[in-house]
């Protein structure tokens, strides 16, 4: 076992895992924060996407011990006192959500196109930048202009 | 229309605890003491299992407990089955051979199950997994349907010669042969509907929790029926009795189909949590998803449309091979029967259809209902057929369809079914505009200008909904009844839980349905809760598949509402000191005729609890009211979808450039929830035609056994999708609903295929048309300059 302590949503913790345990085995059975999914084996479908130090990641990719000592936020440290952040507000309003499994890993895909691409984003950049996520039920129409709008109001 | 009523797009109740990562799915459930089970899956298409040996995996670390298939036989856990029975046309009934949750003698296809470890962590179940050894005797393999009814095919069931599971037909063979023999033209086609991977987003998973105090079991699932659930894995898998399982399906991250039926999954880990006594969870990896998941379609199909010199549609006939795997999955019969070869009347009046199906078995994942069922096979066979008949006899596809449209309802097909209510050519005008079609010879220079081909495809669908009248479908060879219930429990101040048979995993019934309630009521949209999804809550419902949630679940609904409002006014006739006869209803208030005495729907509620204005000899206490609402007939969305493409000439590339889709749904409770099922099954049609495909090498092996290999349509493979509605209400349920969930993937392949095809000037391409498919299309036919 090996002991690894890292920040989540801006609490310290700490456990004893094995090596080869992965971040999100670690967010979801150690921690219990289950609203970070995995819906692949390979990578793939981004359900999985958290922020390490501000940058999106693919939690599936990640052994927990190398996240020693890094700064985590997952979809359960977006919204404050019960208020939504403006980009799952968006989601919500625009309907770009059904069964709402892949939700977590693309809204915290659409903050990272945001910080990269800032708040202007068209359609053609956010389809292009959600290559790394995978939705089956929405056909991502909405999802495009949920991210659209959360851009634009994370920026007022 | 209220803000929160039928026809508002209100905001769906479920997405505060889905964007904020608070959703419960089945993987999220633990219990105290928990197991995890890895199952040992068969690497053979076919194989003898000469023996097993677990020995070394049951002293691995962590290791509770190692069981096979012949543990599995020896406690007489009963054979998983399929619930429809299939006639073939010789009066015989379908072959159905022993599917067993492990597999004790005989592994049918890759990913079959042998055996299942049982240890404290994932991790030392996946290590001691690799340490059990079997011996296997590998025999050859089957996987094309096509093949497996061949003499030198090998059988994979000792029981079942051929392969084949049933030789069935519909129609009139004599009276369409005639039809053939007079027709002036006759179009011909030979079509693949490509096997497909469902693929929801939430891996399956059981969670299975065995009360030794109480002889009980709960089961956590992902399910689309939870009580059909318990009850195939009562009844015949023999696990528990009824009373002695509790099946709960939480929020369920989408099913498409595939989270209908009863897996081996589900019943070993309930058979293990009994044995080793504690909870055992297992939770699918996506490669296994591949592996055990129902897959969709797989249809090969000889079609034929036999034309008049009018120009109108004389007879249409099909034969198809049906793959339907290693096992009969639990609806797996009825998928390329009543579910297909009904529905091959499209939206035109045909005199006499005729269609045989093979059903086959083969080395390959069981096959089963999957988003649409059946319909998108009817439907790519008659939007392909009308599609080239017009082509080849020099007539616009819009004008031959027009040509041949049902005007008339009720209108009765050759094929059963009756359709009720529709407007083909409302929805096929209203898409022509919207989808500027006047305007495509001029875009079609244009991408010519660029090296670019551009085609447009029509599709005009239609489907059976509403899934189902009971007695029909009885009499048809359903082995259940398809109505659904429903339970409206009024609080004593005044809020409402409505308990539905209906199951969520996407569609937002918590939103729907409470829109209904509010409305109906003249409560708050926030006062109303759906429960669903919990054997032990809810009473026996049937669940959702079928796009039968609005017309079957919501119809049960209102029938429970309308006994709430009769009891409700006799409790506000003994308020009011009046005659129930004359009390009114309306905006959530109760009133005297002819007075201006009035109560309101909460103060009735209450009063119905405190029983203080009458006796109980009067009056029942309580306001609650059940309903099991069984249909009266199927419901017939339809509606045209138009497709435009521009292919790459150098590369082959197809690039989806304008979706426009017109659906007539009936009365529409949510515009914003139907767009975007509307949204996803466009996606999932788009998928089959442009991307997905499960392939199988000859040996069995399944190649696309990852979103590495098997193409998923990923945000740059759509476009934005123009959508549009029509409604002609159905006259078959009392809110007039026909159903959405289906409707794109149902319309969406022909639509794409037709684009493509007019596009390349060819016939010659089978979906998925990838752009290696189309790059070789066009090498055996070139296309003409523009």
């Amino acid at each position: 076992m090996a002991k690894v302590s890292m920040t989540v949503n801006g609490k310290a913790v700490t456990g004893d895992v094995e090596p080869r345990t992965l971040l999100v085995q670690f967010l979801r059975e150690n921690l219990r924060l289950t609203g970070t999914h995995v819906g692949c084996d390979t990578s793939q479908c981004g359900a999985c996407v958290v922020h390490i130090d501000g940058v999106a990641a693919k939690s599936c990719t990640a052994l927990a011990v190398q996240c020693e000592g890094q700064s985590i936020t997952t979809i359960e440290g977006l919204a404050s006192d019960g208020k939504l952040h403006p980009m799952q507000e968006a989601f919500r309003e625009r309907h770009g959500l059904q069964c709402g499994y892949c939700t977590p890993g693309m809204i915290m895909a659409a903050l990272d196109i945001v910080r990269r691409r800032g708040n202007e984003l068209d359609e053609h950049t956010i389809r292009d930048q959600l290559d790394g996520n995978i939705c089956r039920c929405t056909g991502y129409h909405n999802i495009v202009k949920a991210i659209e709008a959360g851009a634009r109001a994370m920026a007022k | 229309m209220t803000a929160t009523g039928i026809g508002a797009p209100v905001r769906r109740k479920e997405d505060f605890r889905f964007v904020t990562g608070q959703g419960q799915y089945t993987d999220d459930v633990t219990r105290p003491g928990e197991t995890r089970a890895v199952f040992v899956r068969s690497p053979h298409a076919h194989a003898r299992i000469k023996k097993i040996d677990v020995a070394a995996a049951k002293k691995m670390p962590g290791v509770v407990d190692v069981l096979t298939g012949a543990q599995l036989a020896d406690d007489k856990v009963g054979n998983l089955i399929c619930g429809w029975m299939i006639h073939s046309k010789d009066g015989s009934p379908m072959k159905m051979s022993a599917h067993p949750a492990l597999a004790a003698s005989k592994v049918n296809c890759v990913g079959d199950a042998v055996a299942v470890v049982i240890a404290e962590t994932l991790g030392q179940a996946r290590d001691a997994a690799e340490k059990v050894v079997v011996d296997y005797e590998v025999l050859p393999a089957v996987v094309d349907p096509a093949k497996a009814q061949a003499k030198d095919a090998p059988q994979i069931h000792a029981d079942i010669a051929k392969n084949t599971i049933y030789q069935w037909h519909l129609g009139d063979q004599k009276a369409v042969e005639a039809a053939f023999k007079a027709a002036k033209h006759v179009t011909r086609l030979d079509i693949v509907n490509n096997r497909l991977a469902p693929n929801a987003m939430e891996p399956r998973a059981a969670l299975a929790d065995y009360d030794a105090g109480n002889d009980h079991l709960t089961l956590w699932n992902t399910s689309q029926n939870p009580h059909v659930a318990r009850l195939v894995i009562s009844a015949f898998v023999g696990i528990a009795p009824e009373h002695k399982l509790r099946v709960i399906a939480p929020d369920v991250g989408g099913g498409f189909g595939s989270k209908i039926f009863i897996y081996p999954e589900e019943v070993v880990c309930l058979w293990a949590a009994r044995k080793v006594k504690r909870p055992v969870k297992w939770t699918s990896d996506r490669t296994e998803a591949f592996l055990t998941d129902a897959h969709g379609r797989d249809h090969v199909t000889h079609a034929e449309l036999a034309v008049n010199a009018d120009g109108k549609i004389t007879a249409l006939r099909a034969k198809t091979i049906a793959n339907l795997g290693a096992y009969m999955s639990t609806f797996s019969s009825s998928v390329p029967t009543y579910l297909y070869a009904t529905l091959l009347s499209g939206q035109y009046d045909i005199p006499q259809i005729y269609c045989e199906v093979d059903a086959v078995y083969t080395n390959t994942v069981p096959v089963d209902a999957y988003r649409g069922a059946g319909r998108p096979e009817a439907t790519f066979v008659v939007e392909r057929l009308v599609e080239v008949a017009a082509r080849q006899l020099g007539l616009d596809p819009a004008e031959f369809r027009k040509r041949n449209f049902i005007r008339n309802f009720p209108h009765q097909t050759p094929v059963i079914m009756a359709y009720d209510a529709g407007d083909y050519n409302a929805s096929l005008k209203k898409a022509m505009e919207l989808a500027d079609v006047k305007g495509f010879a001029k875009r079609k220079r244009e991408s010519a200008r660029h090296g670019k081909l551009r085609g447009l495809g029509y599709s005009t669908y239609i489907e059976a909904c509403g899934i189902a009248p009971s007695q029909a479908v009885g009499s048809l060879g359903a082995g259940v009844g398809l109505w659904e219930s429903a339970e409206v429990r009024v609080n004593p101040t005044g809020n409402v839980e409505v308990l539905t048979g209906s199951h969520a995993h996407g569609q937002g019934h918590e939103t729907t349905f409470a829109q209904l309630v509010s409305e109906r009521l003249g409560i708050p949209f926030d006062s109303v809760s759906i429960v669903h999804g919990d054997t032990d809550k809810v009473q026996f419902g049937m669940g959702t598949y079928g796009s039968r949630s609005g017309a079957v679940g919501m119809s049960a609904i209102v029938k429970a509402l309308d006994k709430i409002e009769a009891k409700a006014k006799k409790v506000a006739g003994f308020m009011m000191e009046a005659a129930e006869a004359d009390i009114d209803f309306k905006d959530g208030k109760f009133t005297v005729k002819g007075t201006d005495k009035s109560v309101a729907f909460g103060d009735v509620a209450l009063n119905a609890y405190i029983a203080h204005k009458f006796t109980g000899a009067e009056l029942e206490p309580g306001l609650k009211e059940t309903s099991f609402y069984d249909p009266t007939n199927f419901t017939f969305p339809a509606g045209c979808h138009i497709c435009e493409v521009e292919i790459d000439g150098e590369t082959g590339k197809s690039e989806i450039v304008n979706w426009t889709a017109v659906d007539d749904f009936g009365t529409v409770i949510n515009p914003m929830i139907v767009e975007g099922q509307v949204h996803g099954g466009i996606a999932q049609g788009v998928g089959q035609a442009l991307l997905e495909g499960v392939v199988y090498d000859a040996s069995g092996q399944l190649v696309t056994a990852s979103f590495m290999d098997y193409t998923m349509p990923r945000a740059h493979d759509l476009p934005s999708f123009h959508v549009g509605l029509t409604e002609t209400k159905s006259p078959s349920n009392p809110l007039g609903m026909k159903g959405c969930g289906e409707a794109g993937a149902i319309a969406a392949p022909a639509a794409v295929m037709n684009a493509i095809t007019d596009a390349l000037g060819t016939e010659d391409i089978a979906m998925p048309a990838t752009a290696s498919a189309v790059w070789s299309a066009m090498q055996r036919t070139p296309p003409k300059a523009a």
